[in-house]
């Protein structure tokens, strides 16, 4: 996994509630099978229109967002369906952090494994931050330091999870510290056989 | 005395297999469904890695998001991705040693109706799969949530998942459900009060009398649709209901093992005094059949409503929602909920697929017919229910009202297969997600129960299903 560590970039503006994973990116695109390649398609039905033209009113459409890899957005972000799909959208098209008030669950997790920052802040700062966007100026996120900067205008702290912090700060690979338990899990097993042997008949 | 514990943590606690300092917890699986659109990535991870498939044996793959409905499937599935879709998984369940129900396996269907129906979902389990959908398996009393594909590799690996505790959440509802008012209805309303994220960092616990009194088709219903409340699961605790249901289904635990099954089953629901995050009430006994009108399972209203009007709501950001939401399901305020003229109607799904939902469909039907303006579809959730509902005649008697009959599958819940709408077409459908596109790019979505969609079906508007039912 790609380490997240410190972000400088322009921010983009969704000021949308509810925004659900099949506005992310909609189902005719999970048809792939493989993580790459799905940026093009990010917010498919908002980004173009019907007839493939890009609508020029939608924030990535306008020249000063499009290298935006940060999106400021609104309340329950990544609701709905648990395709990590809508990450690998994001990702591949270059964003690496988003700020909302909340986020769904299962959007957060997936965020978690593939390098992306899923910032909860709340609204005073968002607005801050959206004012920033506005201006085209850019933000730093830095998880280490889990400070937000900006420029002369300050900036604030925020906090993170302590574990989340640490995995998308090392990067590292979860199945692979996962493997390090491996007898505790052979030994749960051993247990569960015993106590819940109903779980074992096939 | 040791404190008293609730569901959640009876399960959560007996499959820790190690707790972290940080307060996260590797938690064992025992119970991992597959399907084809969002574990291709997955085991090609595997294969990167040279890693096998820990269990497969605990393990289950199932076409469904993809399959086509039509007759001729098994020939020819016409669309070249979601052909690759279903080899790979095909060729995968193969390579790790995985059962696979394919297409043209009698025992196929959507995975979350399948696993219950064979008796796969047990009491105080955990179960995963890479579907927001997984909740369902919660009305049997097991901890069962959707996760990401990376999630997906991460179990099919070793057979865990990092995770963290929820905060847990008690629904009461009480009173009766009133005649004409389904499951399906009551958490439809549970969702337009608290909100899609009304339940999010929880697990919803159902208790309380309208719950007790639904069958296993209703509990899944309820439990299925947790997810649009935002919680990862919703549970409802073992009784006799469920262990009826799994006398049957679950051949598998048999003699002194069923007995020391029912045995802990029986001690799975909540100790008295245990305490829960947050708990709210809701009375079953003054719900009416809902109707959502908006492009979030929240916008819902009882069918006796009218479309809302935005400039009522203070809230800036929620009537903006509301705003968009109108434009793209054409609707004005004020309108009242049975004038809303339909196109389709949809049957079906992991929330409303099963027999139970699809006898109460066909007995609104009976002896009437489709509206003519009005393509009806009912698409059962799996082989077995397909088979059950021809053996009973259901299956002739919607063909009879004018209903396509078609095979198990996904289908017009999420349109990955060729079930779509066109733009503009408004459906009222059985499913679970209004989305904007959800069921087809332009295409409007009204949530509904399996009799208020027939109901709409024979009208050819949204309509109050007690009204054809008197």
């Amino acid at each position: 996994m790609r380490p997240f560590t410190r972000l400088t970039s322009i921010a983009a503006a969704l000021p949308m509630i509810n925004v659900d994973t099949d506005m992310i990116i909609p189902k005719q695109f999970l048809k792939t099978i493989k993580r790459e390649g799905l940026g093009r398609y990010l917010f498919h039905d908002l980004r173009y229109a019907p007839n493939g033209a890009e609508n020029s009113g939608f924030v990535l459409n306008q020249s000063r967002y499009r290298q935006a890899q940060i999106l400021i957005t609104g309340t329950n972000f990544g609701c709905g369906s648990s395709r990590e799909h809508a990450v690998w959208a994001l990702a591949d098209f270059g964003i690496r952090c988003v700020m909302a008030p909340s986020f769904a669950d299962i959007f957060s997790n997936n965020c978690a494994k593939n390098g992306v920052l899923a910032l909860n802040l709340p609204q005073h700062q968002l607005d801050r931050c959206l004012a920033m966007a506005q201006a085209a100026r850019p933000l730093t996120v830095d998880l280490a330091d889990q400070y937000v900067a900006m420029g002369r205008d300050g900036g604030f702290a925020f906090t993170v999870d302590n574990a989340l912090r640490h995995q998308l700060l090392s990067g590292l690979d979860d199945i692979g510290l996962t493997e390090e338990h491996m007898d505790a899990i052979d030994a749960h097993e051993r247990r569960s056989a015993i106590e819940f042997p109903w779980l074992w008949c096939q | 005395m040791p404190r008293p514990q609730t569901l959640y943590e009876k399960i959560w606690q007996s499959h820790v297999v190690r707790s972290n300092e940080d307060g996260s917890a590797l938690l064992y699986i025992d119970r991992h469904l597959v399907h084809e659109v969002t574990s291709p990535q997955a085991f090609a991870g595997l294969r990167q890695s040279a890693r096998k498939v820990r269990r497969p044996e605990l393990t289950l793959a199932m076409a469904d998001h993809n399959v086509p409905t039509s007759k001729d499937r098994s020939f020819i599935v016409r669309d070249a991705d979601s052909r690759l879709q279903l080899d790979i998984l095909a060729k995968n369940a193969r390579e790790f040693g995985i059962t696979y129900f394919g297409m043209d396996d009698p025992r196929q269907g959507i995975v979350h109706v399948v696993g219950p129906e064979h008796g796969f979902t047990l009491p105080g389990m955990t179960i995963v799969c890479g579907d927001s959908h997984t909740s369902t398996h919660g009305a049997f009393a097991a901890l069962a949530f959707g996760i990401g594909t990376s999630e997906v590799e991460h179990v099919l690996a070793t057979q865990t998942l990092r995770a963290k505790p929820a905060r847990t959440m008690r629904v009461n509802m009480d009173g009766a459900l009133p005649f004409g008012v389904t499951s399906k209805d009551l958490i439809l309303s549970l969702i337009g009060t608290i909100g899609t994220a009304g339940a999010t960092g929880y697990v919803i616990e159902y208790a309380g009398e309208a719950v007790r009194n639904l069958s296993m088709e209703g509990r899944m219903t309820v439990c299925n649709m947790s997810i649009e409340a935002g919680a990862r699961a919703g549970l409802i605790a073992p009784d006799e209901v469920t262990f009826a249901y799994l006398k049957v289904r679950a051949s598998a635990v048999k003699g002194p093992t069923w007995e020391r099954a029912e045995a802990r089953w029986r001690n799975l629901p909540s100790d008295d005094g245990a305490s829960y995050d947050k708990e709210i009430s809701l009375d079953a006994s003054a719900i009416a059949p809902q109707v959502s009108w908006g492009t979030s399972p929240e916008q819902v209203a009882p069918i006796t409503a009218s479309v809302p009007d935005p400039s009522a709501i203070s809230d800036a950001a929620k009537r903006q929602g509301v705003l968009r939401a109108l434009e793209y399901m054409d609707l004005k305020p004020g309108t009242k909920l049975t004038d809303i003229a339909i196109d389709r109607v949809f049957i079906g799904s992991c929330t409303n697929g099963r027999l139970e939902d699809l006898r109460a469909a066909a007995a609104v039907t009976k002896g009437r017919r489709v509206a003519s303006h009005v393509q009806a579809m009912v698409v059962p959730g799996s082989g077995l229910v397909k088979r059950e509902a021809e053996a009973e005649g259901i299956a002739r008697a919607f063909i009879a009202a004018g209903f396509e009959w078609r095979e198990p599958g996904c289908s017009l819940c999420l349109g990955m297969n060729d079930d779509r709408l066109k733009p503009g077409e408004r459906c009222a459908s059985t499913s679970n997600r209004n989305f904007e596109g959800r069921q087809g790019r332009g295409g409007r979505t009204h949530l509904l129960s399996p009799a208020m969609a027939a109901a709409a079906a024979i009208t050819g508007r949204l309509s109050d299903v007690r009204e054809l039912m008197r």
